[in-house]
């Protein structure tokens, strides 16, 4: 750190400290800004500020005890933290899971989906200075976090799944309630879109800026999103099926340049609004044929896996979300490893950063969806 | 004012010094109540902002203090007073000091020219437009010191932000009055008003279609001078943290936020003189106005109006726009509007030297620009009704309504909502 913060040998760099606090950094988050005036030279990040040892934590925890730590991978996809792990440990184990409680799961995950992506889309268009929109999308995320404490008792670290299946079972009032919810939630889509999405200076301020090209997307091995909106056709969903998504029919957005250049930041915006759009399908279509029976596999009390390792990933709201974990036969995991989209997408953003403005930085930081405890762990 | 102050010393019957000392006298009671009236206008502009943005975002706003929250703004300007003024150790002191005052002076003294009324003008000035360019042009000067004594990088990129934009689109800004000037053929605020006619058809803004278009430059301008959304770079808060006053706190704060108001009422008064017939009531020529007080008031009234709805489409403009960044800023000051306020400028020129007065032509492109005008504004309130209309029942949905019927685990429904309810609804499940 100490080199990146000496000024340049020409004296005409201005070194600014962007965070830990500040207010588009989301979270505690770092960047060092070498400008000159407004253009940026390059933008350093500097991570760590979050750092909880979430990955030794799970070493003195036995399998099932775990899963509330989870949780605080990443506060905005708890579901799919919950996921990952779950299907690591039950990928170890070698258990089915009940087809109930699979699509139990699918609903919890894309409804998780689309309170993230409110956050982040209202996050992007708060950034960008236009404050309504945030206000208008936390209004429906209210209304998903209901949702979630009448699912499993928690708004925001939801703790649902549990090893072999999930901890809560739904009644029909609950799934009423959600046929209400999207029923009413679609239309809000397009509401959005003529609100803010092809609002003539959002376009402006994201089209054509900090375009991200397909080698480089998978070359600093970006995910889910940040990857489908540079026009790499990726989706963890559909091309390494688990859970019950191999039984559902869905589109997987990809970036198109629709106002300026593939894998712009316009493609990212666009690319999550049509992926809220998706996961109301998906939902519905889990409405649709939700079968009964069991919500829980029976595994037992202590759980031993056997020795080995496995890696398990789903497709969270930012990507590609794995664990990967070894076991040595005992209670508690050997080691385990979290590989998050956050992290991939903060390496970016110097090789990105040059030459854009300021205010371009905070642009490609919302849009690229960085939240810092996912980075950190 | 003369005329209050010779009135004053007529009525007394006084001469010599006794005039003199009264008008001075006058000139300080006049400047309290001028500064008294900026500052409340400015302190309810605070809150008329919350409210509106309240509503624009579903939510109420503030309503606590007094009734409907009308009291807030004292509130708030209490809480600021009664706060630690921090000067940082390593700013520059006396010019830290000093900015808020001349952001304050620069806005606040403006209002000694915007005419309320016929005769509520605190100083009629022969060259009142030009006053009010050049007095507030010494926020410029506040806000670059600001940014620059903080000694902090954000507050200096600010600083030197607002100083570039202000400058800038002061250039804009004033080609479109200069527009007004030469139809009015005056500098004066109340004979700028006084030429125009009391029906909307005979305000500037409908004179030609360059004066049309001259006032949405200066109106554009005016809210770029102003720094607000979407030009709000200065004080960008996702960017700059807050800009040119992030280091400032209590009643120092409060001088760069009042400022900011105030300039909103100014600019939306000042366009309100030029283009929108200021205190002029139909029916009622000038010279009538002048005899009656009760018409005074319906004068004030009127004018209040109008650039209260300045205002609120000033404030509706900030909570719908994102933000420009700044090299956007700057070509859509040099590329599209200083040209275009020169070509208006110009084609005012030319309109008034080709069209005569009162001739056909001039009376069909009169009218003609008029119910254009009328007609755009129309579709404009249609369109917004339709909006309002399409979301409606949407925004009243109760879907997951709170009521206890909808909770699925009781333990979570006896936390939300407090142990006094919970013996009941606990004896309700039983």
């Amino acid at each position: 750190m100490t080199e990146i913060l000496q000024v340049a040998p020409d004296r005409e760099e201005l070194v600014l400290n962007m965070g830990p606090h500040h207010p588009s950094t989301h979270g505690v988050l770092r960047f060092v800004v070498h400008t000159d005036g407004e253009i940026m030279r390059k933008a350093v990040p500097d991570v760590g500020y979050l750092h909880r040892g979430l990955e030794k934590i799970a070493e003195l925890q036995t399998y099932p005890g775990y899963m509330p730590y989870t949780d605080r991978i990443n506060y905005l996809e708890a579901m799919f933290c919950n996921m990952a792990y779950a299907t690591a440990v039950e990928k170890l184990l070698g258990t089915e899971i009940p087809p109930r409680a699979e699509i139990l799961r699918v609903i919890a995950c894309e409804l998780n989906r689309i309170a993230s992506h409110h956050i982040t889309l209202g996050c992007i268009t708060m950034d960008l200075g236009a404050f309504t929109p945030f206000v208008y999308l936390l209004r429906e995320r209210e209304k998903i976090n209901d949702l979630m404490e009448a699912l499993c008792g928690n708004r925001l670290t939801f703790n649902y799944m549990r090893i072999g299946g999930v901890s809560q079972d739904v009644d029909d009032k609950w799934l009423k309630q959600l046929e209400t919810f999207l029923d009413h939630f679609e239309p809000v889509i397009d509401e959005f879109d003529k609100l803010i999405s092809y609002n003539e200076i959002l376009v402006k301020r994201m089209a054509e800026v900090a375009v991200i090209c397909a080698e480089d997307a998978v070359g600093f091995g970006l995910v889910g999103p940040n990857l489908r909106a540079s026009g790499v056709d990726w989706d963890v969903r559909r091309d390494l099926p688990y859970g019950a998504y191999p039984q559902m029919a869905f589109q997987v957005p990809v970036g198109i340049g629709e106002k300026g250049v593939v894998g712009d930041c316009f493609d990212r915006f666009i690319v999550r609004v049509e992926e809220m759009r998706q996961s109301c399908k998906i939902i519905r279509q889990c409405l649709s044929n939700l079968p009964e029976g069991d919500i829980k596999a029976k595994v037992p009390k202590m759980l031993k896996p056997p020795a080995g390792e496995v890696y398990s990933c789903v497709e969270g709201a930012r990507g590609e979300m794995g664990v990967y974990l070894v076991s040595d036969g005992t209670t508690s995991p050997y080691r385990l490893k979290w590989r998050t989209g956050s992290f991939a997408g903060l390496s970016i953003i110097e090789h990105i950063s040059r030459g854009l403005m300021i205010a371009d930085l905070v642009a490609v930081i919302a849009t690229l969806d960085v939240i810092a405890p996912e980075m950190d762990r | 004012m003369e005329q209050l102050s010779n009135y004053i010393a007529d009525y007394f019957e006084l001469s010599g010094l006794a005039r003199e000392i009264i008008f001075a006298v006058l000139i300080l009671v006049v400047a309290a109540v001028v500064f008294i009236v900026a500052l409340t206008i400015s302190g309810l502009l605070t809150l008329a902002e919350r409210r509106v943005a309240g509503r624009i975002q579903s939510r109420v706003g503030p309503n606590r203090v007094g009734p409907l929250g009308l009291l807030q703004w004292l509130a708030d300007g209490l809480k600021l007073i009664m706060k630690e003024d921090i000067v940082p150790a390593a700013s520059d002191g006396p010019m830290f000091r000093l900015a808020p005052y001349l952001v304050v002076v620069g806005v606040f003294a403006a209002f000694v020219s915007v005419p309320f009324g016929q005769l509520l003008i605190a100083a009629d000035l022969n060259v009142g437009i030009i006053y009010l360019l050049a007095i507030t042009s010494l926020v410029t000067v506040g806000v670059l010191m600001s940014g620059w004594a903080s000694n902090n990088k954000w507050s200096l990129l600010g600083g030197i932000r607002a100083a570039a934009q202000i400058v800038s689109y002061e250039v804009p800004s004033a080609l479109a009055v200069l527009s007004v000037v030469l139809l009015s053929v005056t500098l004066s605020m109340s004979d700028i008003i006084a030429a125009q006619g009391s029906w909307p058809w005979a305000w500037y803004l409908f004179h030609n279609p360059f004066a049309f278009l001259a006032f949405f430059l200066y109106f554009t301008a005016a809210i770029a001078e102003g720094n607000r959304t979407p030009f709000d770079l200065p004080e960008a808060e996702s960017e700059l943290v807050s800009g040119y006053n992030t280091e400032y706190s209590g009643m120092r704060f409060a001088g760069f936020f009042l400022g900011e108001f105030a300039n909103i009422y100014l600019m939306s008064a000042i366009a309100t003189t030029l283009f929108f017939g200021g205190w002029q009531i139909p029916t009622v020529t000038p010279e009538q106005q002048a005899a009656s007080w009760g018409l005074q008031i319906i004068g004030l009234l009127i004018f209040v109006a109008k650039a209260s709805l300045g205002c609120f489409v000033v404030i509706w403009l900030r909570w719908t726009f994102p933000r420009l960044r700044v090299d956007q800023l700057m070509s859509v000051c040099y590329r599209y509007l200083v040209p275009l306020a020169f070509l208006c400028l110009l084609a005012n020129a030319v309109y008034l030297l080709v069209v005569p007065a009162g001739t056909l032509i001039d009376q069909i492109i009169h009218y003609g620009t008029a119910a254009l005008g009328g007609l755009v504004a129309l579709i404009f309130f249609w369109r917004v009704l339709h909006h309002i209309r399409s979301v409606g029942d949407r925004l009243n949905l109760n879907v997951l309504a709170r009521g206890k019927k909808l909770r699925f685990d009781p333990s979570i429904q006896a936390r939300r909502y407090g142990r006094f309810r919970r013996k009941k609804f606990m004896k309700e499940t039983n």
